[in-house]
């Protein structure tokens, strides 16, 4: 026997060949996922996939995804795994399926399997057609078999999609007209808006429902313990209404700062669940060993996405409909289940795309609003949008997090040791991973609190995450301070951990380097043997021109940073060129991926330049301001990000590698491009800044002070 | 205390009736004319997700009261194809791919058409200057700038529009 088939998790959790792929609308291969479209173009490298593994064209391959009536149930669609897992889960599938269709000819042709082959869903006999095809052979398939993972997947040698640049299906409706969950309209659909507290810990006292009733076209004023709401005939009437609302309203007050200081200073301080990991020995070394060690530091950061969620519910006759641009359709129907005392059958939960989220936005807890609103109206459609404040303010933001690290060089420029302690609240708090966590729950009169969190070493948990060094090292210690809950709402941003730690671990390789008198190109080469990360950081060093001899200080330079997003997926080296004369300027970006098999490479390079200007965004302006009560900046003036004027020029090369699995790109960028900056500026200044965002200011305040 | 409005919008002529005089445009095109290319982003004219040509001009329609609109030509992103045709900019972001979420594009496009209407041979920072105002939060700058300046180069070369 050989050994068992080890299946992607997806597959394990829906092993079922229907769940994955289906035959019964004439000429079409519908296939199934979970994952959801978030701009990252999933849908169609999904498509490439199935179109590839069932040789049928890729118009003819029908993706239904994030739908809990009928997709399989995958969880997220998050940490960069819908390619890595959900993708080949579905190549599986849908090369079994393709097998099965062959052997069911070969046994209505009397034909041996070897004279049979497949193009455009036809069955070919000693390659002529002969007159089956997979819509007629589908009732012989037995489709509620379990994949046996064990079909021969097609060469990407041989394939006609995987590995070339596919358009993106979902762009054409994007720049034409409605293509979003905002955009969907029912007979008879009411406009709700939401009242929240001014901030988190803030209560209702007193509250004139009639204020609101009196407008035009309001249907339904309700109140719920620190939650209310209106529901209108029209958008515009509910804005103005839930304003008459907010006019009428009395809250407890609340004006405690949560955070005075720096966050480094706050964060280190507070109280701690500690875990550890630790690996090798230190052992005595001959001759001059170099000591150096450092604090990092990054503030909370917004999702901020540009469209503010959006959902739409009804409830008819005890049945739940949601559309949402959630990122787990079947966690979210798990958790509205929960808050709503609804027997999850009854729950149909269906992803229709909302603006690009990067992580837990607002998705989940507007698609609760619109759930909760539904059941006080039923029988009709209520559509709830959140304004721009309610995003900035109730969205969940990325933790802060400080990270120290000490380490040692020995004479030979060979890392010795190296020990780290991270300090971060908590990352994965989505609904149904912990407890319901859904805002207007907790809001409620009988509320579902958010349950308190905290995490551990597990490299996947969050804080953790990319903590260890990509390089060799005789010893590692990590000590992670978990902080459970902090007082204003964290959870998954983009990367989640994987930032601060890149950031944070590639610039002390960078201080380790100067300290030795290392060119820091060649000191990651020398303490890496990775050869598919060596090979990409040379990549990186080639196409940017790397100069070893390039002078400090004098205003302008570049600088390296290189990560394994999660030390399993993608391998990014960027190179940036900054101009840090007046305020930090990043003039260019030179990036090479291995990202293994690239099913759309021109998809893959898209998400590296969008993770590039992001990181640089994030690295170069972003905090969440907070004031009395909590967020503070609730508008783009009060959280600028990254512009057109300042977007760098960026060129993509991409290490493609059909033999090799593929590996998730969406968070690879960031952390290696927040450390490429942040060393480019210390290059530039020679000066180097330690805690993020990189201002003006903070260079002025960081010079300043006497080191 | 409602109002009535004779609104031009791509070029065809709609009455449409408002409860409040200070309704931004923006809800008028969306959920009365139903032209959903018009997004919402933020209410408060800093993001350009909303802008729409008044008068050939780009506009913010989530703040601009409809009644200051009333009589003059407006076009929103489902008006700018011509024939059935695709407007050159909307081929360009496809055929650069130049977008990931695509919650901005319509704006952006809009927010293009104006500049280059006035000036077909914009430079790159002129481009990306008049684009400053307009967010995009995947990070598709590059691109979209690619992707238009590409744009006017094959229509100035005599691809017409």
């Amino acid at each position: 026997m050989s050994e068992p088939v080890r299946l992607p998790w997806s597959l394990r959790d829906n092993p079922i060949l229907r769940q994955w792929v289906d035959f019964s609308v004439p000429g079409t291969a519908r296939v199934f996922t979970a994952k959801v479209e978030l701009g990252q173009g999933i849908l169609t490298a999904l498509a490439q996939i199935a179109a590839d593994e069932l040789r049928l064209p890729i118009e003819r391959i029908a993706v239904v995804s994030g739908d809990t009536r009928h997709s399989p149930n995958e969880s997220y669609t998050a940490g960069s795994m819908s390619i890595e897992i959900g993708g080949s889960s579905l190549r599986l599938a849908c090369a079994e399926a393709r097998e099965l269709m062959i052997e069911a000819a070969a046994r209505r042709l009397k034909a041996d399997k070897a004279r049979l082959s497949v193009a455009g869903g036809s069955i070919l006999l000693d390659g002529r057609q002969s007159d089956l095809d997979y819509w007629k052979l589908a009732p012989e398939i037995d489709m509620n078999r379990a994949v046996s993972g064990t079909a021969t997947l097609t060469d990407p040698k041989d394939a006609t999609y995987l590995g070339r640049s596919t358009a993106r299906f979902d762009l054409p409706a994007k720049v034409a007209g409605g293509a979003f969950v905002h955009d969907l309209e029912f007979p008879g659909m009411l406009h709700a808006r939401v009242l929240r507290p001014p901030s988190a810990n803030m209560h209702l006292t007193a509250i004139d429902l009639s204020a609101a009733e009196r407008r035009p076209g309001v249907v339904k004023v309700w109140r719920s313990g620190d939650f209310a709401a209106v529901c209108c005939e029209r958008e515009y009437q509910a804005v103005k209404a839930i304003e008459a609302l907010r006019a009428s309203a009395s809250w407890t007050h609340d004006d405690r700062l949560l955070i005075a200081g720096n966050w480094k200073d706050w964060l280190t301080t507070r109280l701690a669940v500690d875990s550890q990991s630790e690996t090798g020995r230190r052992s005595p070394v001959e001759g001059d060993v170099i000591r150096r060690k450092a604090i990092y530091s990054k503030p909370p950061i917004a999702h901020a996405s540009l469209g503010p969620s959006c959902a739409v519910a009804c409830f008819n006759d005890g049945a739940l409909s949601v559309w949402t641009h959630s990122q787990g359709v079947f966690p979210l129907r798990e958790a509205l289940a929960k808050a709503l005392s609804v027997d999850p059958r009854r729950i149909e939960v269906i992803h229709a795309q909302g603006a690009g989220c990067y992580g837990h936005n607002g998705a989940d807890d507007v698609a609760m609003d619109a759930a909760l609103l539904a059941m006080q109206v039923p029988t009709r459609h209520v559509r709830v949008q959140w304004m721009r404040e309610d995003e900035f303010a109730w969205a969940p933001i990325g933790s802060p997090m400080a990270v120290a690290i000490e380490g040692a060089v020995g004479p030979d420029g060979k890392l010795l040791e190296w020990s780290s302690e991270i300090w971060s609240g908590p990352h994965g708090r989505r609904p149904n991973l912990f407890g319901v966590e859904l805002l207007a729950a907790a809001q409620l009169e009988r509320p579902i609190a958010f349950p308190v969190v905290h995490e551990d070493m597990n490299r996947f948990a969050g804080a953790a995450r990319n903590s260890e060094p990509p390089y060799d090292l005789p010893y590692r210690k990590i000590v992670l301070h978990s902080l459970p809950n902090l007082p204003f709402r964290t959870s998954a941003l983009r990367t989640l951990g994987g930032y601060a730690n890149v950031f944070a671990v590639e610039s002390f390789i960078d201080e380790l380097a100067d300290a030795a008198g290392i060119d820091p190109v060649e000191f990651r080469l020398l303490n890496l043997s990775d050869p598919r990360a060596r090979e990409t950081i040379e990549a990186a060093a080639r196409i940017s021109g790397w100069d070893r001899r390039a002078p400090r200080g004098t205003g302008r330079a570049s600088g390296i940073g290189f990560a394994r997003y999660k030390t399993t997926a993608a391998y990014v080296a960027a190179v940036a060129r900054v101009d840090a004369n007046e305020r930090v300027r990043v003039e260019r970006v030179d990036c090479a991926v291995d990202a293994g098999l690239a099913v759309n490479p021109d998809g893959v390079i898209n998400q590296i330049e969008g993770g590039i200007i992001q990181s640089i965004s994030w690295t170069l302006i972003e905090q969440a301001a907070f004031g009395p009560g909590g967020i503070a900046a609730r508008n783009w003036e009060e959280y600028p990000i990254l512009r057109f004027e300042q977007a760098p020029e960026i060129q993509v090369e991409l290490i493609q590698r059909p033999d090799l699995p593929s590996l998730g790109v969406g968070e690879a960028a960031q952390g290696p491009v927040a450390a490429a900056v942040a060393n480019a500026v210390a290059r530039a200044l020679d000066c180097r800044i330690r805690d993020l965002p990189i201002t003006r200011e903070r260079i002025v305040s960081t010079l300043a002070r006497p080191d | 205390m409602s109002s009535t409005f004779q609104l031009l919008v791509n070029g065809q002529s709609h009455r449409v009736t408002v409860d409040y005089d200070d309704t931004p445009l923006l809800y008028v095109l969306r959920d009365d004319l139903r032209l959903k290319g018009v997004r919402f982003g933020c209410g408060a004219g800093q993001c350009g997700a909303c802008t729409v040509l008044i008068d050939g001009r780009a506009e913010r329609s989530c703040e601009l009261p409809v009644w200051s609109v009333e009589g003059r030509p407006i076009t929103t992103i489902e008006g700018l194809a011509t024939a059935g045709r695709m407007h050159p900019l909307q081929r360009a972001i496809i055929d650069g791919q130049a977008g990931q979420c695509g919650f901005c594009l319509s704006g952006i496009i809009m927010k293009a058409a104006e500049l280059i209407e006035r000036d077909h041979q914009p430079s790159r920072e002129k481009l990306a200057a008049a684009l400053d105002e307009n967010l995009c939060r995947c990070g598709a700058h590059a691109r979209i700038l690619n992707a238009i300046e590409r744009a006017w180069k094959e229509d100035s070369a005599g691809g017409g529009k």
